[in-house]
């Protein structure tokens, strides 16, 4: 399995463990990922104006850069993943931003959205597969009540994000099922942290991690699984209870944690 | 030549104020063939249609053209008028200068070009016409009734009545419908079983009706009047002579984890059942997917403890033939499915349920013995909300674009019972619009509010989360405070849009019965003709046509019997002579014809042809006027040119369309 | 229609008018509370030609699209899109930024990821 793989500016800096976990286990599970050289920040958010088009364009070079190796792209922020998908829907099905985004492009060859976006989470799911992944688990998570967080942009809007029911999401609990933990299910696992509005506004954010903590800890949760450094800083902001990288959970039920140290 | 007669009709200010009549009869006059011109205000009054016939009758008239509004509307007023006054009636064109021409203009000068031309097209055409006459086909008379809810069971009443054969086929094991899985309805708060049973009862000892249950409408072909019909008897692996009823096989059956479909799976039952007390008929039939002996060839104790001797594991299904004149399709409903609302949680959480099951728990016979309380923990809940539209008025993909119609009742009808019989639980309904046309139905509502207490809030709910204590919280918004609100239930019953039951699209087909983008069956006409399928002879009963109440149900259940009736009491049915028919010289035998007649009314025949003086035999095509609707559709597919239509004969339609290029 | 309520449409490529005032995006928004005018209201607002209303709104910068509304419009309007067009109507206008860098180093601690700042800049300013 060999895959494009866009890390994205927050993975070489504050969240090493998401990126550097993610590659372990990828190489612990036979899953080749390619960086691409140069690659520029996504922009973080997605630009939701229409008629904005310059705050693509890095996406739309890793996008193409990917079709061009002939890849899928992988990646595990939740933030880069979130504006890569948009992008290249927007690329697929939006004249528009296409024509417009290949006329300031100049690429050897125009791009039309042909590259596959994928989560890691996806790859484990869907090409990997959890009956393969608990075979290969080494360390069982056993014992472990773990609650996933999904946030908001990793399944919102679930008809371009198609990563999961929107609602009611299961990929994260199957993978910790899948580590050999009981995942915790809690409803507010997929409302917002509060996002970028921590840097101006922390008693708001506060108020908003409290109630997904509450949540996850009357449920029983023991700790919290993610997959966004965003959501990570909102919530360890906040929170006595451990919050991890769902990489770094996976690292070590693979045995491959302390190597990837 | 023809002797031509134009009336121009004003329609009041319809037609008149848009188009100048009196330049249409002039230029009309001009007309080759054209030996009479008038105008009349309302050329469909009595003496409108008097003017037609005196003018046929003293001038000789051999064809007419009225131009007026839309043919749907008058042309056969003026067939008749015509045939009156001793003209054949297909030698009467319309020109629409109405619907086409006047409602969809605004330039006087334009639409009355263009009222001219129409005018003129239909000149052509009648120049070609030629006297027609229509055939006779017989009626087969009795009907059958798709459904044994409550429409079906009211129009089979209705026409057995009438003194006609009526035969239901139901599915499910019982008839009863919907409406037997009810506890009490709007807006008299009876007693949904004490006023259904009666009407079962009467159905299965009616004379004149046989009830299929556990069957299913197999195939059907024929046409008005002389359908043939299968129908599939499932296996019910129970004599229906012998059992008498007893009920000791559904005790002792020992497999007793099925889900209760009955009971919105919220209870089990055993592979052998009847689904509810009152079932009819009172004879149990065998789950086979979950019965042990068909499982596993062990058991077998079903047959052991029947006196009577009724089990019989050897039954198989059994296909009846039968002739109908008339179908009445009343194929019901269904909620749908929520897995697509994860925000409300009811996946998520037993304490969130639908209406539907919220009318299994409020019942007597239910899961909980008609006792309220949650499916979780068996407590009575204190705090209840109810969401209204969830799945209604839903135009994003995810539910229903239309309005369910009947949420806003039975929601008032629940918080009603539940405040009169339990004063303590606090009733909380959230709304986006309370709908209730109907006689006595807003009253009702409002006495909810007043005599009852019930709180009602303006808003939708965005989100209801379990709580970590079992409890549930609902975030909702409350548009007159304007802002969000959060109320902490116990219970949230959730107002589920409704659904045409998933039978209905295969059965559509099978009729050749039209059905809108929702899988609801197409009226003939929405307004004039509501009960009647354009096809003819398919008559529409119920919730399968749009969504609907019981009172709505019960009089559209009646009117659709008084349409079948209508149709049983003829002895033999005029055909429509405008029908395709095919020229056995060109006909090559192709088959592209009958591969796009909707209503199978192409067959093949050998036939011996002189063609050019050579004597051999062909494949040629063969029309059954009886089933042909003139539609159309081979003479335009037929690549030969074979096929030609009776009374829009291709001749007669290049005439019109070199009328309209002149 | 005003040129302003016209840019906002254009941008947001939503339709406001296939509102139907059910009040489910404010139910949905996790910040509703903490709003002046609440998305429902943008919505109602715009479908009415009252754009002027919005600009001096703090909806702009409290809400986070998270896309919770958008997500569960029954219709398909899309309040998150309307929301942001209107603050991309301010932040475009010269001096009109909800953020300077001169503000950023007292917001920052050792933890905030790059992300954070990054999200920020994208929704806040031009």
């Amino acid at each position: 399995m060999k895959f494009s793989y866009y890390p994205g500016c927050t993975l070489k800096n504050k969240a090493k463990d998401l990126d550097r976990y993610a590659r372990a286990c990828a190489a612990a599970l036979g899953i080749e990922l390619i960086e691409p050289d140069d690659w520029q920040c996504c922009g973080g958010v997605y630009p939701l104006g229409k008629d904005e088009i310059a705050p693509k364009l890095a996406a739309v070079r890793v996008l193409a850069d990917a079709a061009e190796q002939g890849n899928q792209l992988v990646t595990v922020c939740s933030a880069c993943h979130h504006v890569l998908k948009r992008v290249n829907d927007d690329m697929k099905n939006d004249a528009d931003t296409r024509e417009r985004a290949n006329r300031y492009m100049d690429l050897q060859r125009p791009y039309t959205g042909q590259t596959g976006v994928l989560h890691l989470l996806e790859v484990l799911r869907d090409r990997v597969g959890f009956d393969t992944l608990k075979e290969k688990v080494v360390n069982p998570l056993t014992g472990k009540k773990i609650g996933a967080y999904y946030g908001c942009l990793l399944l919102r809007p679930g008809d371009v994000m198609t990563l999961d029911d929107p609602e009611n999401p299961r990929v994260m609990e199957d993978l910790i099922r899948a580590l050999g933990a009981e995942p915790v299910v809690y409803p507010y696992r997929n409302e917002c942290c509060g996002g970028y509005v921590s840097l101006g506004d922390k008693e708001l954010t506060g108020r908003m991690c409290d109630r997904i903590l509450e949540s996850a800890v009357g449920f029983g949760a023991q700790m919290l699984l993610t997959a966004c450094p965003l959501c990570m800083y909102n919530l360890r902001a906040h929170s006595d209870l451990p919050v991890y990288y769902f990489t770094e959970l996976l690292a070590e039920a693979l045995g491959v944690k302390e190597a990837a140290q | 030549m023809q002797k031509i007669g134009v009336f121009v009709c004003h329609c009041g200010t319809n037609i008149a104020a848009t188009v100048d009549v009196l330049r249409v009869v002039e230029a009309a006059a001009k007309e080759p063939g054209v030996v009479h011109a008038q105008d009349y205000p309302y050329m469909c009054s009595e003496a409108g249609q008097a003017l037609i016939a005196s003018a046929i009758r003293d001038k000789g008239l051999t064809g007419i053209v009225v131009c007026s509004c839309s043919p749907r509307m008058h042309e056969a007023t003026f067939r008749k008028c015509a045939e009156r006054a001793g003209l054949n009636p297909y030698m009467v064109e319309i020109a629409n200068i109405r619907e086409h021409c006047s409602w969809i203009h605004k330039d006087m000068e334009e639409a009355t070009q263009k009222a001219i031309i129409l005018a003129r097209a239909a000149i052509a055409k009648v120049h070609l016409n030629t006297p027609l006459a229509a055939g006779h086909s017989q009626v087969t008379k009795r009907a059958l009734v798709i459904g044994g809810g409550i429409a079906g069971i009211q129009t089979a009443l209705d026409i057995a009545e009438a003194g006609y054969p009526v035969d239901i086929v139901e599915k499910n094991p019982s008839i009863g419908g919907r409406m037997a899985q009810l506890d009490k309805t709007f807006p008299t708060l009876d007693c949904s079983a004490c006023i259904l049973t009666p009407k079962m009862v009467e159905a299965a000892a009616h004379p004149n009706i046989r009830i299929f249950t556990y069957s299913e409408v197999e195939r059907v072909t024929g046409f008005v009047g002389d359908f043939t019909v299968d129908i599939r008897k499932h296996a019910r692996s129970v004599d229906m002579d012998k059992c008498t009823g007893c009920g000791l096989c559904q005790e002792k059956c020992p497999s007793r984890k099925t889900p209760d479909e009955f009971n919105r799976a919220l209870g089990t039952r055993s592979a052998i059942y009847t689904p509810f007390a009152q079932a009819i008929p009172n004879v149990p039939v065998i789950d086979r997917e979950h019965c042990i002996k068909f499982k596993t060839g062990k058991c077998g104790l079903c047959q052991t403890v029947c006196a009577a001797g009724a089990i019989d594991y050897t039954q198989s299904d059994e296909i009846v033939s039968e002739k109908y004149g008339a179908i009445v399709v009343a194929t019901g409903f269904d909620t749908i499915k929520l897995d697509r609302f994860g925000e409300y949680a009811y996946d998520q959480s037993k304490d969130v349920i639908t209406s539907l099951e919220l009318e299994r728990i409020m019942n007597a016979a239910g899961p909980t013995g008609g006792h309220l309380e949650r499916l979780s923990d068996g407590r009575m809940p204190r705090e209840m909300v109810f969401i209204q539209c969830v799945g209604s008025r839903c135009s994003d993909g995810r539910g229903k674009s239309y309005c369910s119609k009947i949420c806003c009742m039975y929601t008032a009808k629940h918080a009603m019972l539940i405040r009169d019989k339990y004063p303590d639980v606090n009733v909380t309904v959230f709304y986006i619009d309370v709908r209730t046309p109907g006689k006595n139905f807003d009253e009702f509502y409002r006495r909810a509010v007043e005599q009852y207490g019930v709180n009602y809030i303006k808003g939708q709910v965005g989100k209801v989360a379990p709580l970590p204590d079992g409890r549930l919280r609902v975030s909702g918004s409350d548009l007159i405070d304007g802002k969000a609100v959060e109320i902490t239930a116990d219970m949230v019953v959730l107002a589920t849009a409704i659904e045409p039951d998933p039978s209905a699209r295969r059965l559509a087909s099978m009729l050749t019965a039209s059905i809108d983008t929702n899988d609801f069956l197409t009226e003939a006409h929405p307004k004039l003709r509501p009960v009647e399928s354009p096809t003819a002879g398919v008559y529409l009963s119920g919730v399968s046509q749009g969504p609907k109440d019981i009172p709505e149900t019960v009089s559209q259940a009646g009117a659709c019997a008084a349409k079948v009736i209508g149709l049983l009491a003829k002895d033999r049915l005029t055909t429509n002579p405008c029908t395709a028919h095919s020229d056995q010289l060109l006909c090559n035998g192709c088959s592209a014809c009958a591969n796009v007649c909707p209503y199978g009314a192409i067959s093949y025949e050998q036939r011996e042809v002189n063609d050019h003086g050579v004597r051999g035999e062909r494949r040629i095509a063969v029309v059954n006027n009886a089933l042909c609707q003139g539609c159309g559709a081979c003479t335009v597919t037929c690549p030969s040119g074979a096929m030609d239509l009776q009374g829009f004969s291709n001749r007669q339609l290049i005439a019109e369309v070199d009328a309209i290029c002149r | 229609m005003s040129e302003l309520t016209e840019r906002i449409m254009e941008i947001s490529g939503a339709d406001p008018r296939k509102c139907m005032k059910c009040g489910k995006c404010t139910a949905a928004c996790p910040v509703a509370g903490e709003m002046d005018i609440k998305p429902h209201q943008f919505a109602s607002c715009l479908a009415k030609g009252q754009s002027d209303l919005l600009l001096s709104s703090n909806t702009l910068h409290k809400c986070l699209s998270c896309f919770a509304c958008v997500e569960r419009c029954p219709r398909d309007v899309r309040p998150g899109r309307l929301i942001d067009a209107v603050r991309q109507c301010v932040v475009r206008a010269r001096g009109q930024a909800f953020l300077t860098p001169e503000e950023i180093p007292e917001l920052l601690d050792d933890e905030l990821p790059q992300q954070l700042l990054v999200s920020a800049f994208r929704r806040y300013r031009r």
